[in-house]
């Protein structure tokens, strides 16, 4: 190579040096990296949604007029593996977890080993209030606020009214999972649940179980080796009834052992669709099909809705609990600019946007007095009252292991059997906390 | 290099010992300095391997020492070998233990065959054809596997796959075949994918290995009237001995290591759950790091125990394939 192409002239190059300075700093300056530039920015890690996340950080970013600019992070599209990342990231100390989006039943997991900042005494009255239930519930470890209820989940009762009609089921009164299954094989339909070994297995159990008046962890907050389950009970026998019925009746079809929440939805809004548990994104997701051209509008004029099915007749129902809270790094370099920022992205109006454009309902009762959300979501008030009823999953740092244990032993559906899949998943569980076996 | 290489067997075959030592003290100079030299090439990437390869190697040990669990920094605890012992003693680890070797016998054997008949198939072909026919046999080599994993998952899969409407008549084939709700078809469509994705890099080994059979031996053989497939028995294979093994060793060794087809498809359910699966699942998603650790040690150990059979006991040559014998 010659040399002369890596001679440089000092004089000469002068004025190329001054426009590449004056580019770089053009450029800094129109990406806001100025070294002027104050600004303290958080770092809030979201769940994937629909923009609504990114949307609500753009607007408190400009409602807080220089004190604070939110940056969103996309974390995994899955529960569990959104989980991994702020545990890891958390125990790790990352000065970054500023504003995190968190399952409820994780938690107790981050809150124990004092990974998440304590929310400012000030403040816990101005975040729990108004709030439903369920969602202060989820947000709680040890009768402590510990995150911030953002928006919440359940699961409520899909139909085909048509369905339901011939079946003769009068579906302003509640109706028990036995009527659902009856229904589904005098008239040879299909049941949308949820058999996949996944999270959406334990969120079945747990509300099955709930119902039927039992819980799935007797002593939440006890540590592993002390941790006692209740899956042998009455309760959690009846579960195993009428999952294990579903299943080796061929009631959830030959995709049962694989369903998830999506595909137990298109199984509804197929031929042979008859009853649906699922969470409300179906609705806008059923409405975008038609527009799509993808299923019929007489398949949305079939659909009705109603709360969670109950397992004994007579009894209340506990629905599904899910939804996201936010939480503060105990690392984060800011924890209050962040708390100060969360109570910006909790406002009911933004919570009330959120459900209108993403499809995830508010955990703010006020949030639920916009009459715009009976328009777009006719199923709003179903959906507060299932809030209400709703059981969170077993609030314990050792959550992970209860779940993937249930998932692992109560799958494939046609396998689960009152008299033995109880007994052996609490057993298995219960080695697998005390450290003996592995999952 | 090649001169001390050239001159090795003559030593080696002398029938005087003295000799062959005078032989080799004849090029000592020359090979100490072109010994030197590979050292000063290869050195720094050695150091570097040993860097990265070695520290968390030893890392991992110390941590399957313990009983350490991420989510729990303050109760950790020094607990010599029990986290083996529960492995050892847990019928999950020797069914992982199984799905692996399995996965392993069964996805070498059929590659090993079908990858032969593809090398074949390169070396024969037309001079106008062998580039086009090279990189089509190579596509889905190049492929990322997790991708690979995902469109073997969705053609399969009941919702959106069509497998099930293309083959219904084969007979067990209809369209309410789940074939990710039982073992048997789940190991079934993982290892389909694993052979489709990596009989391309086992062909190209044996490719390798077939252009140093010398077209002499092959055409003595046809002289002699040996049949097609009594040159391929007596002629090429035994000659190319040494590039089948290679291929075998380090395509067990990455068969053995099997994680993303798993963890996509099945996520280790009904039983298809491997060792990397189960290392993975132990230290990541429950956060058990001692336990997860020693896992990871075990696979490790697994691994060294393959390598070692095979240049032990198999006489893997790795040096065969670079023509260096």
């Amino acid at each position: 190579m010659p040399n002369r192409r890596r001679k440089i002239d000092p004089v000469r190059s002068r004025p190329k040096a001054a426009a590449v300075a004056t580019l770089a700093m053009g450029t800094m300056l129109l990406t806001g990296c100025g070294p002027t530039e104050s600004v303290t920015t958080l770092t809030w890690y979201i769940n994937p949604d629909a923009g609504g996340q990114a949307a609500i950080a753009a607007s408190c970013t400009e409602e807080a007029d220089g004190a604070y600019r939110i940056e969103t992070s996309l974390l995994p599209t899955d529960a569990a593996a959104q989980r991994e990342q702020l545990a890891r990231r958390l125990a790790a100390g990352d000065t970054s977890m500023d504003i995190m989006s968190i399952d409820p039943p994780f938690i107790p997991e981050l809150a124990e080993p004092g990974f998440l900042a304590p929310i400012p005494a000030d403040s816990v009255d101005v975040f729990s209030e108004n709030v439903l239930e369920g969602a202060l519930a989820g947000a709680t470890w040890k009768d402590e606020l510990v995150t911030v209820p953002f928006w919440a989940n359940t699961q409520i009762l899909w139909y085909r009214e048509s369905v339901a009609e011939a079946a003769g089921l009068d579906m302003s009164q509640p109706v028990t999972w036995d009527q659902l299954i009856d229904a589904a094989t005098e008239q040879d339909k299909l049941l949308g649940v949820q058999g996949s070994p996944a999270e959406s297995m334990t969120v079945w159990i747990n509300a099955l179980v709930e119902s039927a008046g039992g819980q799935i962890l007797e002593n939440p907050e006890a540590s592993a080796d002390e941790l006692e389950l209740g899956l042998t009970s009455e309760a959690g026998q009846e579960a195993a009834r009428i999952i294990g019925t579903i299943g080796t009746e061929g009631l959830g079809g030959p995709g049962l052992p694989t369903s998830t929440e999506n595909t137990s939805l298109t199984l509804f809004q197929g031929d042979d669709g008859s009853f649906m548990v699922n969470y409300p994104f179906v609705w806008p997701a059923t409405l975008g099909a038609v527009e799509a051209g993808s299923i019929d509008q007489s398949v949305v004029d079939d659909i009705g809705w109603a709360l969670f099915p109950t397992v004994t007749e007579g009894e209340d129902t506990a629905p599904p609990l899910g939804g996201i809270n936010l939480g503060v790094g105990a690392a984060s370099d800011d924890p209050d600019l962040a708390y100060e920022a969360i109570e910006c992205i909790v406002k009911p109006e933004n919570q009330t946007e959120y459900f209108i454009t993403n499809g995830n309902p508010p955990s703010n009762s006020e949030a639920y007095d916009d009459p715009t959300i009976e328009e777009d979501f006719p199923m709003a008030t179903t959906i507060r009252d299932s809030l209400e009823l709703a059981a969170p999953r077993p609030q314990t740092p050792f959550y992970n292991e209860i779940s993937t244990g249930l998932q692992q032993e109560w799958s494939p559906p046609n396998e689960v059997d009152p008299d033995t899949t109880p007994e052996r998943s609490q057993e298995f569980i219960t080695a697998v906390l005390r450290g003996e076996r592995l999952l | 290099m090649s001169s001390s290489t050239i001159n090795k067997p003559d030593a080696g075959k002398s029938p005087n010992p003295d000799k062959a030592k005078k032989a080799k003290t004849q090029h000592s100079d020359r090979v100490k300095a072109e010994r030197r030299m590979g050292w000063y090439l290869a050195g720094p990437a050695f150091v570097v391997m040993l860097l990265v390869t070695l520290y968390p190697i030893l890392q991992a040990f110390f941590e399957s020492l313990f009983a350490f669990r991420l989510t729990a920094p303050d109760e950790r605890e020094f607990i010599w070998f029990a986290n083996y012992i529960t492995i050892l003693g847990d019928s999950v680890w020797w069914q992982g233990l199984l799905v692996t070797v399995l996965i392993t016998v069964i996805t070498v054997a059929v590659e090993l065959v079908l990858g032969f008949a593809l090398a074949l198939v390169m070396s024969k072909a037309l001079k106008s054809l062998k580039g086009i026919l090279r990189t089509a046999i190579l596509v889905p080599y190049g492929i990322i596997t997790v991708v690979s994993a995902y469109a073997w998952f969705y053609a399969f899969d009941i919702n959106s796959g069509y497998v099930n409407a293309w083959f219904d008549w084969v007979p067990g084939i209809d369209s309410d075949l789940n074939w990710f709700a039982q073992t048997g078809t789940s190991l079934f469509v993982i290892m389909a994918s694993e052979i489709w994705k990596t009989t391309p890099f086992i062909s190209l080994l044996l490719l390798a290995g077939l252009a140093q059979v010398p077209d002499e031996l092959t055409e003595a053989a046809k002289v002699d009237g040996a049949t097609w497939w009594e040159q391929m028995r007596k002629v090429v294979i035994p000659n190319m001995k040494a590039a089948i093994m290679v291929a075998v060793l380090f395509r067990a060794l990455d068969a053995f290591r099997i994680f993303d087809n798993v963890f996509i498809m099945t996520n280790g359910e009904n039983n298809t759950e491997v060792l990397s699966l189960l290392a993975y699942r132990t230290s990541i998603s429950r956060l058990e790091i001692g336990l997860g650790s020693a896992v990871s040690v075990l696979l490790f150990l697994c691994v060294i125990l393959i390598s070692f059979a095979a240049i032990k006991i198999f006489k893997v040559d790795l040096a065969g394939t670079r023509g260096e014998k």
